[in-house]
């Protein structure tokens, strides 16, 4: 691996961790956001039918 | 309207919110497809497009979706179509909006296919079938198992067979998406997901360890595997022909390879060469761009109507800056740290770069990840543990992929869910039959992929952002962007949203279509456009164009049902 290699994974890796992390810490210390976050996880609205 | 989650009820836990969003993004992409593509492109300059794609593209159209997802749910729309004709107010929306709801449902006829591979393997390394001495038993194991040398071979139902694991994984996704999913979906991500997390971090450190697997093999290492992966210049050795032209050899990569080759190029001058391709050279490539977009749309589930209808469900201050973000996050770090480090290095330390580079977009994971443990202690165990945990990741992700679907007949013929499910069954049942059945190369698999999800994929992204920030107006969106938003996007992303982001991807897509379809520019003409036009003396490839063909119906079928649709109608302006 030359330097180059070597900058550019530790500077994409150690920066795509930060965000998770940093996404975390906002998540976890903003108040009330965890009931206004969402993923894919939602229950839809025509579930409760037939 | 928008409808409130229960989720919050049964969760009861900040942290299991977090990992049902992480939950959303995590999937078969990171660990296998994202591999496949960097083994295609290799090197720190696909890496570089990638994470410029990433900022510059993926992101903002990520913000775009959400936002107009959750106005049009706001509208009373859940089906891109819908929403895009209310936000665009022309009629054309309506079928431009139809590409989000074909992709999605194209793509789960072969996501289910390599969700079968997942539950296969996991099958095969609890039987403890998968312990192979030398890669090319990996690959002939693979190859075999998913029918890729004869058409049909795959219909078999044996425990080495693919058939079997697609019929069940094929009914049990129709089975939780029949009966509502989203109980599933939160143990999923209370307990499966970060298990996968922990086990993938467990098989990385174990990568990293490798060393040198083959002793007759030196420069086939994990530092070198890892050089192939982010250096961002290449060298190759050419070597020249009897009839005067050169041809390339493997990349060279480490120290000790290339002082052996400057050795080699200083005895014998007039034979070989090495040649330097700098990050530069290889980011002139209109592909590589390409495809490094598509894989973050592809990845983050971002642009081609999945987020469009889920964010539809959302309630108006909801926070789609920080839920597109944090989805977001959590799939880049599974995919660059986690899936990318194990498989390239780990292919290239079994394969060298020649071989990586020769894999198929979702094969290199299971033609390499054996090899990785069987030479590990309890291999088998951490082999069944990953591929059937990958596999609930690939149900939880291929479920997303029909919603999209489900939705649109719900709001198009006015029927509830279980008979729009039934359709959609029907549907991508006779394209996973297509799939499996066509198994030659990977033939069908690899043609649907690239017409839905590089190529549509691109194109809807496109029109996304193009509604977003000139129809629906970048000031007006980027306010509603941050309705109930707990940061703020800086403000130049208004300009990146509004001009930099369309002019990317046009550009990105004018030159593909110059270089990689017309040809022009000499680097010759992408393998999918030849599979339909033929060349030489080969045939136009008939698999190909079924594939295209299949494409194109759904979008007839599905356009005359739009036409048809009286709720539209009076929408019309």
């Amino acid at each position: 691996m030359t330097i180059g290699g070597w900058i550019i994974m530790l500077l994409s890796v150690s920066s795509v961790t930060m965000l998770m992390i940093w996404c975390i810490y906002k998540v976890l210390t903003t108040p009330g956001e965890t009931e206004h976050i969402h993923g894919f996880e939602q229950k839809t609205p025509d579930e409760d039918e037939d | 309207m928008a409808t409130s989650s229960k989720k919050k009820d049964g969760w009861g836990s900040s942290v299991g919110v977090i990992f049902a969003v992480a939950g959303s993004a995590v999937g078969l992409a990171n660990f296998l497809r994202f591999p496949g593509n960097v083994a295609q492109f290799g090197g720190g300059a696909f890496m570089l497009a990638y994470f410029v794609s990433l900022l510059v593209i993926a992101l903002p159209v990520a913000w775009a979706e959400w936002t107009l997802g959750r106005y049009g749910g706001q509208q009373g729309y859940h089906s891109c179509p819908g929403i895009l004709f209310s936000i665009g107010k022309k009629p054309i929306f309506k079928y431009l909006g139809l590409l989000g709801v074909i992709i999605p449902l194209v793509i789960f006829m072969y996501y289910v296919y390599v969700e079968a591979w997942c539950l296969g393997y996991a099958v095969n390394f609890a039987l403890d079938n998968l312990h192979f001495g030398e890669i090319k038993d990996s690959s002939e194991f693979w190859l075999n198992f998913v029918g890729a040398y004869q058409d049909g071979s795959a219909v078999g139902f044996g425990v080495k067979q693919v058939g079997i694991y697609l019929l069940i994984v094929f009914a049990l996704n129709m089975m939780l998406i029949y009966r509502g999913i989203s109980k599933g979906i939160e143990v999923f991500c209370r307990y499966a997901l970060p298990t996968l997390i922990v086990i993938a971090i467990i098989v990385l450190i174990k990568v990293m360890t490798l060393g040198t697997p083959n002793a007759a093999k030196p420069m086939w290492n994990i530092e070198n595997g890892l050089g192939f992966m982010w250096n961002p210049t290449k060298v190759y050795l050419e070597e020249k022909l009897p009839n005067g032209n050169w041809t390339r050899g493997d990349e060279i990569i480490g120290r000790k390879n290339l002082d052996s080759k400057e050795a080699l190029v200083a005895a014998e001058p007039d034979t070989y060469r090495l040649k330097e391709m700098t990050v530069w050279d290889q980011l002139r490539r209109p592909k590589l761009w390409l495809i490094a977009a598509s894989q973050v749309f592809f990845s983050l589930s971002v642009g081609f109507g999945i987020v469009l209808t889920y964010s539809s469900y959302m309630k108006k201050d909801d926070d789609v800056v920080l839920s597109s973000l944090s989805a977001a996050s959590a799939n880049e770090f599974a995919e660059v740290g986690l899936g990318g480090l194990i498989s390239i290095p780990a292919a290239y330390a079994f394969l060298g770069a020649a071989g990586v580079m020769g894999q198929t977009l979702f094969g290199l994971g299971f033609n390499v990840l054996p090899m990785v443990f069987s030479v590990m202690p309890l291999g088998a165990l951490f082999g069944f543990l990953f591929f059937f945990l990958l596999f609930l990741a690939g149900v939880n992700a291929a479920i997303s992929t029909l919603q999209p679907g489900v939705a649109f007949l719900e709001e198009n013929l006015n029927i509830g869910r279980k008979r729009s499910v039934a359709i959609i069954g029907t549907i991508t049942l006779m394209g996973a039959s297509f799939v499996i059945w066509f198994s030659k190369d990977l033939k069908a698999l690899d043609s649907l992929n690239f017409w839905a999800a590089d190529f549509l994929i691109y194109v809807i992204a496109c029109i996304q952002v193009i509604i977003f920030g000139w129809i629906f107006g970048i000031d007006k969106g980027f306010n509603e962007l941050h309705r109930g938003a707990a940061i703020r996007i800086p403000n130049i992303f208004k300009y990146v949203i509004k001009y930099l982001c369309p002019l990317f991807l046009l550009t990105i897509f004018a030159l593909w279509l110059l270089l990689d379809v017309f040809g022009l520019g000499g680097t010759g003409i992408d393998q999918r456009i030849l599979d339909l036009t033929g060349h030489g003396d080969i045939p136009p490839n008939p698999v190909a164009w079924m594939s295209v063909g299949i494409i194109v119906m759904l979008l007839i079928f599905m356009g005359l049902i739009v036409a048809s649709n009286p709720r539209y109608k009076k929408l019309n302006y």
